[in-house]
């Protein structure tokens, strides 16, 4: 009698023997038959990382991500029928995979990557806008305690993650790949962007529980903090929910 | 930092981002920017194309069969050291010497 | 015995809703009154694919079709799934909710509908998970034949008698594709009309038709593949205008998942399906 657990494993191994007791209809085994399923599901989930990692796809090339999904998806196989799930362990695979051993700076690009799809499924929000500055006295504000949007993603790189994923976009002008970046992932409507906060950004975020006035949070912040282009960051991604 | 002090940072700070511009809103959810993430992670219920390859490929990096060397899009980027004080390098020329033999 | 909302599609034709034909369907549905969505990608928190699919369901009937429950799993239904189909009925409220007679988890989630014996044990199992989900929804399902590529020598029953049998426990109603039926006979060398002659198309509330690729096995016979990646083959098309002599007009879907064409290309198939719906008096 076949059991899932059998057919399963066997799915996922091509070593491992045909359940028994498949047949092609006609009293011969079943063979190639099987391999269909096989197919369907090392093609449907390489698929999938594939969509989901383009940037770490440009940077080790097609054929060598192809090859490198079939161990990753066989180490971590989906455990959710949510296949916009799939993949969150992809940092963790790449961070332990020996032949990208000398890349180690694609766990963080395939963490953004991540972020990006968990934004666009995000719980929508109204955060604060530029406008809704206007008026508002900047002792109220300071006062004022924040969330972040359900969308927010803030991920701190000892690489500079946020060019190199610029870098590798469709048509992208290419900039110089400098020191470390912390960067924002963030879903002001519908299309989550990918942007590289200042220094010492990550705190100020962090501090923002609900709970903590804004100037307080500010005290999270390094001397020389850049808020002003902070601000108009947060404002633009309307990352700020009050 | 003073509160005043403080204060007088934030009031800049907002005078500056009250000029930031706002993306206008997209009507409704139509124009996708870029479809890949919206292709990201798509359930489906249609089988793969053909009945060989990715599915009964050996897939077995720790062996000899792993001889693929990544050949993306090169990225100069200065990396750590490795633990043993072994200098790695980002750039994707340098990289057969960390394949496993 | 049973107390279920009942499936709701119009009696014409629906497509598989893709993200990139948005703005055409709306422009140019021609006979598409009804989209067909895979339930699992509505399960996010919001976003463009939550507020289109809103915007859509003001101007089509909705299908929510589920590829990810696993009915035909050896264990219990995850709870969490279920959950969330319940949420996803209640804020979408499709005209129809239907799923497969096939699993795809076992621990891991193998994102392909795997193929089930015929066998007592399975329509206990099979009967138990679609009474759990009908009265989780509080709704009638569909249940959908599947496409098989290799045949179980445990099996004591044919698929059609199997497929009444459930309809006869669950009060399910059932989802016929069509392109399955002739994927089906010609991999397994049984006839198709034969098939339909047989299939209790007094319980159908849906027809899919969608394309196949050609292959073969190991000892070159004729193996399809249910690829959805193409137009659908004539005579899968001659297959469809006999089911519906016997079905009479039924809702019927286009499916078209991988190498998804311009919306055009996408909207004659519904054209030709709608010219053999509702045949020229």
């Amino acid at each position: 009698m076949t059991n899932h657990q059998d057919f399963g494993a066997a799915l996922l191994d091509a070593d491992h023997p045909t359940p028994p007791r498949l047949s092609d209809g006609q009293g011969r085994p079943a063979g190639k038959r099987f391999d269909v399923y096989r197919n369907n599901v090392a093609v449907s989930l390489s698929d999938a990382l594939e969509v989901a990692f383009p940037v770490i796809r440009r940077l080790v090339g097609e054929d060598f991500f192809r090859a490198m999904a079939g161990v990753a998806l066989r180490r971590y196989p989906p455990q959710s029928p949510l296949m916009a799930a799939f993949g969150q362990d992809m940092p963790t695979f790449l961070d332990s995979f020996p032949p990208v051993a000398h890349l180690p700076y694609l766990a963080d690009v395939a963490r953004v990557e991540n972020a990006l799809r968990r934004a666009y499924h995000a719980a929508d929000a109204t955060g604060m806008t530029g406008d809704d500055l206007a008026g508002l006295d900047p002792d109220l504000f300071a006062t004022m305690p924040f969330t972040l949007a359900p969308s927010v993603t803030v991920i701190r790189s000892s690489f500079p993650v946020g060019t190199l994923w610029q870098n590798n976009q469709p048509n992208a002008d290419p900039a110089p790949l400098t020191g470390p970046e912390d960067v924002l992932i963030s879903r002001p409507e519908f299309d989550p962007f990918v942007d590289v906060l200042p220094a010492g950004a990550a705190d100020v975020l962090d501090a923002l529980d609900g709970a903590t006035p804004l100037g307080q949070a500010l005290e999270a912040a390094p001397e020389g903090f850049d808020f002003p282009t902070c601000l108009s960051l947060l404002v633009t991604r309307q990352v700020l929910i009050p | 930092m003073s509160t005043t002090a403080k204060n007088i940072v934030i009031a800049s700070a907002m005078a500056a981002a009250m000029t930031a511009a706002v993306a206008p809103a997209a009507h409704a959810a139509g124009k996708e920017k870029c479809y890949g993430v919206s292709l990201a992670g798509k359930n489906d219920c249609a089988a793969g194309p053909g009945t060989t390859c990715a599915g009964t490929s050996t897939v077995d990096y720790q062996g000899n069969a792993w001889t693929l060397v990544p050949a993306g899009t090169c990225a100069d980027i200065e990396v750590p050291a490795m633990a043993d004080g072994t200098e790695r390098m980002g750039s994707l020329e340098a990289l057969e010497r960390d394949l496993p033999a | 015995m049973f107390d279920y909302t009942p499936n709701s599609l119009p009696t014409s034709v629906g497509v598989g809703y893709k993200p990139q034909h948005f703005e055409d369907v709306i422009r140019d549905p021609g006979p598409v009154q009804w989209l067909e969505v895979h339930a699992e990608n509505y399960m996010g928190q919001g976003g463009r694919p939550i507020a289109q699919m809103k915007e859509l369901s003001q101007k089509f009937a909705i299908s929510a079709h589920g590829v990810g429950l696993s009915i035909g799993g050896e264990g219990p239904l995850d709870p969490d799934h279920l959950k969330r189909l319940r949420h996803l009925m209640d804020w979408l409220n499709p005209a129809s909710f239907s799923e497969h007679l096939a699993w795809s988890s076992h621990g891991i989630f193998f994102n392909d509908l795997l193929p089930l014996p015929y066998t007592d044990a399975t329509l206990t199992r099979v009967a138990d998970h679609i009474n759990d989900v009908q009265q989780t929804l509080g709704r009638q399902m569909l249940l959908e034949n599947p496409s098989s590529y290799l045949w179980f020598d445990d099996s004591t029953y044919s698929e059609v008698d199997f497929l009444a049998t459930i309809v006869a426990r669950t009060g399910c109603g059932l989802l016929l594709d069509v392109n399955n039926v002739f994927v089906s006979a010609t991999n397994l060398k049984m006839g198709a009309r034969e098939y339909i002659d047989a299939y209790p198309t007094e319980y159908v509330g849906e027809l899919h038709l969608g394309g196949h690729d050609e292959d073969t096995d190991d000892t070159g016979a004729p193996l399809l593949i249910d690829s959805h990646s193409r137009e659908v083959a004539d005579p899968v098309w001659d297959l469809y205008t006999y089911t519906l002599a016997k079905t009479g007009p039924t809702p019927t879907l286009i499916e078209w998942d991988n190498d998804v064409p311009d919306w055009n290309v996408l909207r004659a198939e519904a054209d030709r399906a709608a010219a053999a719906l509702t045949p020229a008096s």
